[in-house]
């Protein structure tokens, strides 16, 4: 292969990243402290050109270059998208707080510019290498990030956890991965699928390296019992650093199972189903009980996230392409939903004040009925009320379920929502219903304002017209699985 | 402009004014709060009268999609309308008298602090009617069937620190539960047998091929599929139309504000169940059963009914006994196969019992709020426009020759004549006696407030005497030197509103509904089985023909017998009344107790389920879900939060622990099974 023959196009978006972020970051360094402005600024603008280069390059059928290793499908599109605002409504959403914390600096905006690559290479790998890379690059720029306010304790201990543990699965993942290879023979998901549906490959082997990288993806979800840094992480971090990792990388990490498990592995569905279904029912209970236990809002979403991921993983483990279309449906859901929820605590943040516990929101709806209403759309929306997102997010994922036999799953599912239902409720119940603190709710940027207000009215929206979404998810998925199943 | 945006508007009109009205009545004001609400009315007022034009012009009827809300395993949940002759005709009804009773309300509620509040009830309800009637599937006729139970529970209970209009309104709720709950599984008889489609073009297309099909409910016995479903179907309506034995809400609904009672619990809410089943006539027809069950069901309320009517000395309490028996009436002529006529009176109906209550709403009004009838007498010197109207209204009512009701009356007594439906016989005897009774209490309700002598004078208002000042703002009736003043221009104007078609409309209707082409292709009658239409048909030689013959009928002469009785009874001797009450001992105990049913049902099924609730408490709910359930899960949650506390250690080294453990059982888990194989 020549140059000449190399077809870039598929990667377009990642190209165009990395100048703009090498741009950025030599930039950068010319600039003063008082000019860090013009910083956010290109990275916002950088993502909107991400964004076009992306939707011109949109093609309804897999592309694949650079030999086959990267891939630019439907999914991949439609993840990226994601992507690209779930990153813009963190930095929208962090500019104050990184400023009132002592965070607002260059690297904050090339590391997470580093990391949206990361999270971009791994929705778009077809290859166990370029997985690989994609998600290292994604989890050293969060270490990173986490440590980025170097004097405080809790956020240097949460990244050295997430490090080292992160160090583990990473292990655990490449490990279950050289197993496969020594399986199959090769590292090209459409290969590895293609000799376990043939019966060549070791079937021994293939389970062996099936549990460890199960092990290594569920570390990345926060599944029980791969979940024990979340809680840590997500409360020691900065919390607008919290809402880096809480929210995009969770749709990296939801394809990047999707590609290893359904795209390589799927003709193994037997063996990772009932796995999936442990860790599933695990991350259910432990996370919805562990929550209600919680005072710490962060440390709550943490727990919450856990469970969130239990009920991911139920459309997942159904192994049907409505299966993972729920999944598709429910990552992206879930992404506003804890954007939306994140949004509320950094808003009444303010310097040398950060807006975590319980008792922080409390008569919210006395003193601003609007960002309590809003807060209210969040957590009704996850606990899965109708009419809004959670709600039809829930049901897809547990009519998947259903749908492949697995009613007790479904019931299970159902039970754990109701049980956490309690612990969203609690929130409501004391922004409403209780007596205001005299802490005073800070001006916010208008922009930010706004763009809380469309993220949470989005959740209502979505409830009301859920195939607007649905749809996008069920031609992305169709059109991307229809080819793979032909190769 | 499209037809399709024409009927969103109609329906959706009201929808607004009753939002603005309710949820912005607080800073708009009353005067714009019924602004809002009676030009939202008005439009759609004005739209139902352009498509009826519309549709007997021969325009084309619609019957489309307007949203899809979801689709679950193929079945469609969406909003569509249906607009066609029997549509458009019940949107002109509900429309017109909304409008009426809209305008009225600005009169009779002027006083009352919730005022925005009832204005967006009642627009809110007229846009749910507006639904029901332009459904096109089953799902929003559900929607539409609940969201007017809704309104009517609100505006029952409307009074709401009133104690029997609370007891009214959850006793209206309940019962109309019980026919809900019939009506949503009829509905799922259809979902789940008439090929899993919801439209009723779709169901109907699907109901000749079942019509001998049968189901199992219990093993072993096999029931006929289409009579289950229509005896379901027919529950709901006897529901939400009063048919005995669920009857026992509407007399109460009363409690709820007059004008209420006349556009929800006479004029149009409960005729819902009579268009419900004029609508489901091809699936009626295909069981003779189902249809003995509506004609003996509403042969009972028709007559049993009315004898209530004479026992009852509260004005407004009449009119709803007689609306019963009305709708006892409409109800036979369905199971007779009589759906045009059903729904013909139930037009006529419509508008001459909106204008009776209203009327009883102005005496009421002009009596301050005293409604029973024994202390009025005389009224027509003093209130001469309800006088008249009411005049109107009665005679419509009891059939004279001429007037709205006896065309839509008479077809129905003839209906049941051409019939040969098992339970026929009975029912002609019901709906033939049922004239005397209806033209007598009538009547006497009429002489009874507006001629005769001028009995408030000689009352005792007790509450009057010991707490006069007290009693200013809730005022009981008039002094005894005080006189009855005819009511303001909003309320007898939609008297007089409706007074015209109480006159004319049933002589301009009756040949296009019943003879004509105007239910054709929309009612199914079959004329083989079901003879009743097809005879009257060859006898029928126009309006004029008809009243000119009803002289020499038997059921004019007993309306006649009627009045002349009430007038004998209560203006020349009205001591026999007083003897035969004396006399008749067990028999007027029985009515004056309304037959014992509420009783019955009280002891049975209030205290049943009361009893039964209580059991549920003690044991379900303080032992099990209370003991066992939350404060068991509370304590399991609180004992495994400790233990996962413990585990979330914050040292790295446990979760890493955790993490190889892990992995060591999901590798213990599937190894095994690997080697096992």
């Amino acid at each position: 292969m020549s140059w000449a023959d190399l077809n870039l196009m598929p990667a377009l978006p990642e190209i165009f990243l990395l100048t703009a972020l090498s741009v950025i970051l030599v930039l950068d360094l010319f600039l003063s402290d008082a000019k860090r402005g013009i910083t956010y600024g290109l990275t916002l603008l950088t993502l909107l050109g991400c964004a076009v280069l992306t939707l011109t390059t949109w093609v309804p059928y897999p592309e694949t270059t650079f030999s086959g290793m990267f891939v630019d499908d439907p999914v991949s599109d439609l993840a990226k998208i994601g992507l690209y605002i779930a990153v813009a409504v963190t930095l929208v959403y962090t500019r104050q707080y990184a400023d009132n914390h002592g965070i607002f600096k260059g690297e904050y905006y090339t590391l997470t510019l580093f990391s949206l690559l990361g999270m971009m290479v791994m929705v778009s790998s077809s290859h166990f290498l370029t997985l690989y890379i994609g998600l290292e690059l994604l989890s050293l720029a969060l270490y990173a990030l986490i440590a980025l306010k170097r004097d405080s304790t809790p956020a240097l201990e949460a990244a050295m956890k997430y490090f080292v543990l992160g160090a583990l699965a990473s292990g655990m993942l490449l490990y279950g991965m050289s197993m496969l290879y020594g399986a199959t023979g090769s590292l090209f998901l459409v290969e590895v699928a293609n000799d376990i549906a043939s019966g060549q490959a070791n079937s021994m082997l293939v389970v062996f390296g099936i549990v460890f990288v199960v092990a290594g993806l569920a570390f990345k979800l926060g599944a029980v019992p791969f979940h024990m840094w979340v809680p840590d992480v997500y409360h020691g971090s900065p919390t607008a650093i919290t809402l880096m990792i809480g929210a995009a990388p969770k749709i990296a990490a939801m394809v990047f199972v999707w590609r290893i498990l359904a795209q390589g592995l799927g003709a193994a569905v037997a063996d990772w189903q009932m796995m999936l279904v442990v860790l599933a029912v695990l991350s259910m209970a432990l996370g919805n009980i562990t929550a209600i236990a919680q005072t710490n809002l962060k440390r709550m979403f943490a727990y919450s996230t856990v469970s969130h991921m239990g009920f991911l993983l139920v459309g997942i483990l159904a192994g049907t392409e409505a299966g993972y279309t729920a999944a598709l449906f429910y990552i992206l859901v879930y992404v506003l939903m804890s954007l939306a929820g994140f949004g509320i605590l950094l808003l009444l943040s303010r310097a040398g004040f950060d807006c975590e516990t319980l008792d922080d929101l409390k008569g919210l709806n006395q003193k601003n009925s609007w960002y309590a209403l809003l807060m209210l759309f969040a957590m009704f929306s996850m606990a899965g009320i109708p009419p809004l997102a959670g709600f039809y997010a829930k049901f897809a994922v547990l009519k998947a379920a259903v749908d492949v036999g697995l009613v007790w799953l479904a019931v299970v599912g159902v039970v754990f929502s109701l049980v956490g239902a309690f612990y969203y409720l609690r929130v409501v119940k004391c922004m409403y219903f209780d007596e205001p603190n005299d802490e005073p709710v800070p001006a916010a940027r208008p922009d930010m304002k706004l763009v809380l207000s469309l993220n949470a009215v989005a959740l209502l929206v979505l409830g009301v017209v859920p195939d607007s979404l649905l749809t996008l998810c069920v031609d992305a998925m169709k059109q991307s699985l229809s080819v793979v199943a032909g190769a | 402009m499209e037809m399709k945006s024409l009927y969103l508007l109609i329906a959706l009109a009201p929808l607004l004014g009753s939002a603005l009205a309710g949820l912005f009545g607080w800073a708009i004001g009353r005067r714009a709060a019924h602004v809002a609400t009676i030009a939202g009315v008005m439009v759609s007022a004005i739209g139902s009268a352009y498509t009826l034009n519309y549709l007997l012009n021969g325009g084309e009827p619609f019957n489309g999609n307007i949203y899809t809300w979801l689709t679950v395993n193929g079945i469609e949940y969406s909003v569509g309308f249906l607009v066609d002759n029997l549509t458009a005709m019940m949107m002109v009804v509900v429309t017109s008298v909304s409008l009426m009773v809209h305008i009225y309300t600005i009169g009779y509620m002027s006083e009352d602090p919730g005022y925005q509040r009832f204005f967006s009830y009642i627009s809110l309800f007229t846009f749910s009617m507006l639904m029901l009637v332009m459904s096109n599937n089953f799902v929003q006729l559900f929607f539409g069937w609940e969201a007017v139970g809704l309104v009517s529970y609100l505006l029952i209970g409307f009074w709401f620190k009133k104690p029997t209009a609370i007891f009214a309104n959850l006793k209206a709720f309940l019962v109309n539960r019980v026919g809900d709950f019939g009506f949503a599984l009829g509905i799922g008889m259809v979902l789940y047998h008439f090929g899993g489609s919801l439209n009723y073009t779709d169901v109907f297309a699907a109901a000749p091929a079942l019509k001998d099909a049968t189901i199992e409910l219990i093993p072993g016995s096999t029931w006929s599929l289409m009579t289950v479903t229509c005896i379901l179907l027919f529950i709901g309506a006897m529901g939400k139309s009063a048919q005995f034995p669920l009857h026992v809400w509407l007399p109460d609904s009363m409690e709820g504000p007059t004008p209420i009672s006349a556009l929800i619990h006479a004029a149009t809410m409960v005729t819902a169940g009579i268009f419900m089943v004029s609508r489901m006539s091809p699936l009626f027809e295909l069981s003779d059963t189902a249809l003995s069950v509506v004609l003996v069901a509403g042969s009972i309320t028709a007559l049993f009914m009315g004898f209530l009517g004479i026992v009852q000395n509260d004005i407004k309490r009449v009119v709803a006994y007689s609306t019963l028996s009305q709708l006892g009436y409409m109800t036979v002529a369905l199971g007779v196969s009589a759906y045009n006529v059903a729904v013909f009176h139930l037009m006529t109906h419509a508008f001459f019992k909106a204008l009776l209550f209203l009327a009883a709403g102005s005496v009421i009004i002009g009596m301050h709020h005293d409604q029973d009838m024994r202390n009025m007498g005389g009224l027509r010197k003093y209130m001469p426009i309800t006088w008249i109207t009411s005049l109107i209204g009665s005679l419509a009512l009891i059939g004279t020759p001429f007037f709205a009701g006896f065309y839509s009356k008479d077809s129905i007594i003839e209906a049941v004549h051409a019939s040969n439906l098992a339970g026929s016989g009975f029912a002609y005897f019901a709906v033939v006696a049922g004239v005397f009774i209806t033209a007598f209490y009538s009547f006497r309700l009429y002489f009874l407030v507006f001629h005769g002598e001028e009995r408030w004078m000689k009352v005792q208002h007790d509450d009057h005497h010991h707490d006069a000042h007290d009693d200013h703002d809730h005022h009981h009736g008039l002094g005894p030197n005080d006189k009855p003043h005819e009511s303001p221009w909003v309320v007898t104007l939609p008297l007089v509103l409706l007074a015209i078609p109480s006159v004319f409309v049933g002589y301009i209707a009756i040949e296009p509904m019943l003879y004509g082409d105007f239910f054709k292709g929309i009612i199914y009658i079959d004329h083989e089985a079901h003879p009743a239409m097809a005879t009257m048909a060859e006898h029928f030689h126009g309006a004029a023909a008809m009243t000119a013959h009803a002289l020499q009928t038997l059921p004019f002469w007993l309306a006649l017998a009627g009045v002349v009785t009430a007038w004998f009874f209560y203006m020349k001797a009205p001591q026999i009344p007083a003897a035969i009450k004396r006399m008749s001992g067990p028999i007027y105990t029985l009515l004056e107790n309304k037959y014992y049913l509420d009783d019955i049902y009280f002891a049975l099924f209030a205290k049943g389920s009361r009893l039964l609730g209580m059991g549920f408490w003690k044991v379900g709910d303080q032992a099990l879900i209370d003991g066992l359930l939350v404060n068991g899960s509370a304590k399991l949650v609180g004992l495994f939060s400790r233990v996962t506390r413990k585990l979330q250690s914050g040292f790295i080294y446990s979760y890493a622990t955790a993490m190889i453990i892990g992995v060591l059982g999901l590798m213990t888990l599937w190894l095994s099974g690997v080697i096992a194989r």
